[in-house]
C-alpha cells in the first residue's frame, strides 16, 4: 500500500494545479530531431534490435508516409510538425541497468516525486512496476519473483532480443501496421513499453503495472505493450502516465495489444493523467493511443478499465476482438476534462464468435470549456450467434459552457444478436450542490464526491490499490470548475 | 448572548422581496416554530438563514452566537453549527451513505482542529444513532437518499442532524409527506435531540407537527413578517380559524 499512501499523500500536499509539472534535470541522448529512415535505423540500433523488426519497422514508416491523419473524431487538433520532435530520448545513465543500485538515483526520485517509488524495500503493496523514462525502461521491479511463476514481464525492447519468436509471432497480429495513422507511426518508431508474457494455467502472483513518464522537452513517447495470456491464465495490469507543464504540445502515440487464449483472462486498468495544458488551452500532450485485444479462445475474457483525466486531446478507443465462443469483452471508462481538454474515447466491440458478449459503461464529465465525446462501434457478425452487448453511457456536465456528445455506431449481421444501449446526460444540480454544502463540505470536496459517486460503477472496477488515488485524481481534475 | 438573532432581515430572490423585516431571537435549549401560509417566506427563511445561493439579503443581520453569518459562504455557516432538515432531501447517486456522513462529520473535525473521526468508531457511532431512528442497516450502505421513502428521507436528515451535533438546528416541513406513524418516529428522533445547548426552529405549515414537537414559542409568518408570537396555544388557535383569522396582518 505504501506506493498509493505516497501517491494520496503527494497529491493531497498539492494545491490546486497539475501536481506532476516538475522537470527532472537529467543528462540525455537522444536521436537528431525529425522522422527518417536514418532515425528509425538510429532507434533500432540503440535498442540492439535484430534485423526483422528493423525491416518492420521501415515497412511501417512507408505505409505511413502515405497515410492520412484521421478527421473523423470531434477534436480540433492542430497539425502537428512531425519534423519538430525527437523521437528519441533516454537518461544518459540508465543503459540497461542491472539492479535498482544501477539505476541514476535522479531518476528514482523522480519517480518518488511522482508517488511511485521503485525501491523494491518500499514496494509492499505486491505491485510490480516498469518504469518508463521518455524512450527507455528505467527500472523493472519483481522480475525474478515473476519469473519463478513462469510469468515474463520485461521492457519489450528486451523482449524484441531475448524472446523474438513470441514477439514476432504476436506483434501487430491485434494491431496491424496499417491500422491507422498513428499504429503506423507508432510501428515505425516505438521506442520502450512492456511485454508481458502469461504462461498457460498461470494466474499471475501479482498486479503488473507500468509507469510512463515524458520528461525532455519536444520529445514524443511511442510505447508499445503487448500482453499475452496463454490459456487458463489471468493478469492485471495497470499503467499510469505524467509528464511535465510544458508550453508547447507533445506527442504520445502508443500501440497496445493484448491476446487471451482459451478460457484466458486479462484485465487492462488505465490511469491516464498526462499534463492537460493550461487554463487557455496552451501546452499539453496529444494523447493518440491503439489499443485492441483479441479474445481468441472461447470463453476468454480482456476488460478495459480507463480513468483519463489527463491530456489537451484524446484520441483513444480500446477495443475487444471477440472471436472466441462465449469470449467477454468489457469496457468501463471514466473521462474528466476540465478547462480546454478536448476527448474523444470509447470503444469498438466487435463479434465475431458465437454467444460472445459485451458490456460497456461509459461515463463522461465535462466542465470548464472542454468538449467530451463518447464514442462506440458495435458490431455483430454473421457468425455472432445469439451474441449480447449492453451499453451505457452516461454524461455530466458541470458549468454551462462545456459539451458532452454521445456517438455509437451499431451493427447487425446476425438476426439472433441482441444490442442494448442506454444513454443519460444531466448536469450537477445546484439542490445537489447545496445540499453537500449545508452538510459543511466545501464546494470542491462537494463536487468531487458527486462525480465520484456519478463514477461509481466504473471505479469499482479498479484494482483496489488504485481506486482510492483515481478518486482523488478526479476530484483535482475538477478544481476550479465551479463557483 | 442568545445562539441566533435575526434583526430586522429583509431579502429577495432576484427583484422580488420575499422577506421584509423579521426579528426573531432563540436562545440555547429553545424551541421555536414557524408557522404560516403557502408563500409566506417560511422556506426562503430557512435557505436565507443557510446561506443558499440566490438568496439576498438586502437589510437586516443574522447572529449566530454573536457573531454575523452573511459574509460566510453556506459550507462555512454548517461547520458554524447550522443545521437545515430539508423539506426535500435531495439524492445523491453512488454516494455512499456512510463516505458521505463521515466526511460530513470530518468537514466539522478539521475546521475544529480536531483529528477526523476514526473509520471503526464512526460506523458503530451511526449504528448506534440510526438505531433511535428505526433506520436499517441495508438503508445506510445506500447511496445517500436515492430510492428513499418520503419517511426514510426525512429520518435520514434527523440521522445527520445527530451525527452532526449542530448549535443551531432549522427544521424545514419536516412533516411533509410523512404518515401518522412516520411522524411519530421522526419526532421522537428530534425530541431527543433537544438539549440546554441547541436552538431549534421548527418550520410548518400544519399543527399537528407541534403536538409532537412541542415548541416553547410559536410565530405566524405571513407576507415575509413575524405577524404574531406566542405560546403554544398560538399554534391551536390557527389550527382552528385558519391563518385568515389572524386578522389584516395575515
Amino acid at each position: 500500500m505504501v506506493a498509493t499512501v505516497e501517491t494520496i499523500e503527494a497529491v493531497e500536499q498539492a494545491t490546486g494545479a497539475y501536481k506532476y509539472g516538475f522537470v527532472t534535470d537529467i543528462e540525455t541522448e537522444k536521436s537528431p530531431k525529425g522522422l527518417s529512415e536514418d532515425v528509425i535505423r538510429f532507434i533500432s540500433g540503440k535498442k540492439m534490435e535484430p534485423e526483422w523488426m528493423l525491416t518492420w519497422r521501415l515497412k511501417a514508416y512507408r505505409y505511413w508516409l502515405k497515410m492520412t491523419p484521421p478527421d473523423w473524431a470531434k477534436l480540433n487538433v492542430p497539425p502537428i510538425d512531425y519534423d519538430n520532435i525527437y523521437y528519441y530520448a533516454a537518461p544518459k545513465s540508465a543503459e540497461a541497468p542491472k539492479s535498482l543500485d544501477e539505476v541514476d538515483p535522479e531518476l528514482l526520485r523522480t519517480y518518488e516525486k511522482l508517488g511511485i517509488p521503485l525501491n523494491e524495500q518500499k514496494m509492499l503493496a505486491g505491485v510490480a512496476v516498469d518504469a518508463v523514462f521518455d524512450s527507455v525502461s528505467v527500472a523493472t521491479t519483481f522480475r525474478e519473483e515473476l519469473a519463478k511463476a513462469g510469468v515474463i514481464f520485461c521492457p519489450i525492447s528486451e523482449a524484441i532480443r531475448e524472446y523474438p519468436d513470441l514477439v514476432r509471432k504476436y506483434m501487430g497480429s491485434v494491431v496491424p501496421v496499417s491500422d491507422n495513422y498513428f499504429s503506423a507511426l507508432n510501428s515505425a518508431v516505438f521506442t520502450d513499453g512492456s511485454f508481458v508474457y502469461i504462461p498457460k494455467g498461470v494466474r499471475c502472483p501479482m498486479e503488473l503495472s507500468t509507469y510512463f513518464r515524458i520528461n525532455e522537452k519536444n520529445t514524443g513517447q511511442f510505447e508499445r505493450t503487448l500482453i499475452i495470456a496463454e490459456d487458463s491464465s489471468y493478469v492485471s495490469y495497470l499503467e499510469g502516465c505524467t509528464a511535465p507543464q510544458r508550453d508547447e504540445n507533445q506527442l504520445h502515440a502508443a500501440v497496445v495489444e493484448l491476446v487471451a487464449q482459451t478460457d484466458a483472462e486479462i484485465k487492462y486498468s488505465t490511469v491516464q493523467n498526462w499534463y492537460p495544458g493550461d487554463e487557455t488551452g496552451k501546452g499539453g500532450i496529444y494523447n493518440f493511443v491503439t489499443k485492441r485485444g483479441a479474445c481468441r479462445g472461447d470463453r476468454s475474457k480482456i476488460s478495459w478499465t480507463q480513468v483519463e483525466t489527463g491530456s489537451a486531446i484524446t484520441w483513444k478507443y480500446p477495443s475487444c476482438v471477440l472471436k472466441g465462443k462465449d469470449s467477454v469483452g468489457e469496457f468501463y471508462s471514466v473521462a474528466v476534462t476540465n478547462g480546454a481538454q478536448q476527448a474523444d474515447t470509447g470503444t469498438k466491440m466487435i463479434h465475431l464468435g458465437e454467444g460472445s458478449r459485451s458490456t460497456i459503461i461509459s461515463k463522461g464529465i465535462s466542465a470548464g470549456r472542454s468538449n467530451n465525446t463518447y464514442r462506440g462501434l458495435v458490431e455483430m457478425n454473421k457468425a455472432a450467434e445469439n451474441s449480447r452487448n449492453f451499453t451505457q453511457c452516461d454524461s455530466l456536465l458541470v458549468g454551462d459552457t462545456c459539451g458532452a456528445h454521445t456517438v455509437p455506431y451499431m451493427v447487425s449481421r446476425n438476426p439472433s444478436a441482441k444490442i442494448e444501449h442506454e444513454a443519460t446526460t444531466s448536469r450537477i444540480s445546484e439542490d445537489q450542490l447545496f445540499y453537500c454544502l449545508q452538510r459543511g463540505l466545501d464546494e470542491e470536496e462537494a463536487v468531487s464526491l458527486i462525480v465520484n459517486g456519478f463514477c461509481k460503477e466504473v471505479m469499482n472496477e479498479l484494482p483496489m490499490e488504485f481506486a482510492v488515488e483515481a478518486q482523488k485524481l478526479i476530484g483535482i481534475s475538477l478544481e476550479g470548475s465551479v463557483g | 448572548m442568545s445562539l441566533l438573532e435575526i434583526k430586522n432581515l429583509h431579502a429577495r430572490i432576484g427583484d422580488t422581496g420575499i422577506l421584509h423585516g423579521i426579528d426573531l431571537t432563540i436562545g440555547r435549549g429553545e424551541v421555536h416554530a414557524i408557522m404560516g401560509p403557502n408563500g409566506s417566506g417560511k422556506s426562503t427563511l430557512s435557505y436565507v438563514l443557510s446561506g443558499r445561493d440566490g438568496y439576498e439579503v438586502t437589510e437586516g443581520d443574522i447572529l449566530l452566537d454573536g457573531e454575523s453569518v452573511l459574509e460566510m459562504e453556506a459550507d462555512e455557516r454548517a461547520r458554524a453549527g447550522m443545521f437545515l432538515a430539508f423539506q426535500y432531501p435531495v439524492e445523491l447517486p453512488g454516494v455512499g451513505g456512510m463516505a458521505f456522513l463521515r466526511a460530513a462529520v470530518n468537514a466539522r473535525k478539521r475546521d475544529a482542529g480536531k483529528d477526523e473521526v476514526d473509520q471503526l468508531e464512526f460506523v458503530k457511532m451511526v449504528r448506534a444513532e440510526a438505531k433511535n431512528l428505526g433506520i436499517k442497516d441495508d438503508m445506510l450502505k445506500r447511496p445517500v437518499n436515492v430510492g428513499f421513502s418520503g419517511g426514510e428521507k426525512k429520518r435520514y436528515e434527523i440521522l445527520q442532524m445527530a451525527l452532526l451535533k449542530p448549535s443551531m438546528a432549522i427544521l424545514d416541513e419536516t412533516d411533509s409527506g410523512l404518515d401518522v406513524d412516520a411522524l411519530k418516529i421522526v419526532s421522537e428522533g428530534v425530541n431527543l435531540l433537544r438539549s440546554v445547548e441547541r436552538g431549534m426552529l421548527v418550520i410548518t405549515h400544519y399543527q399537528r407537527l407541534l403536538n409532537h414537537i412541542v415548541p416553547d414559542q410559536v410565530h405566524i409568518l405571513a407576507g415575509g413578517r413575524i405577524v404574531k408570537s406566542g405560546d403554544k396555544t398560538l399554534a391551536l388557535e390557527v389550527e382552528e380559524n385558519g391563518y385568515s383569522g389572524l386578522g389584516d396582518a395575515a
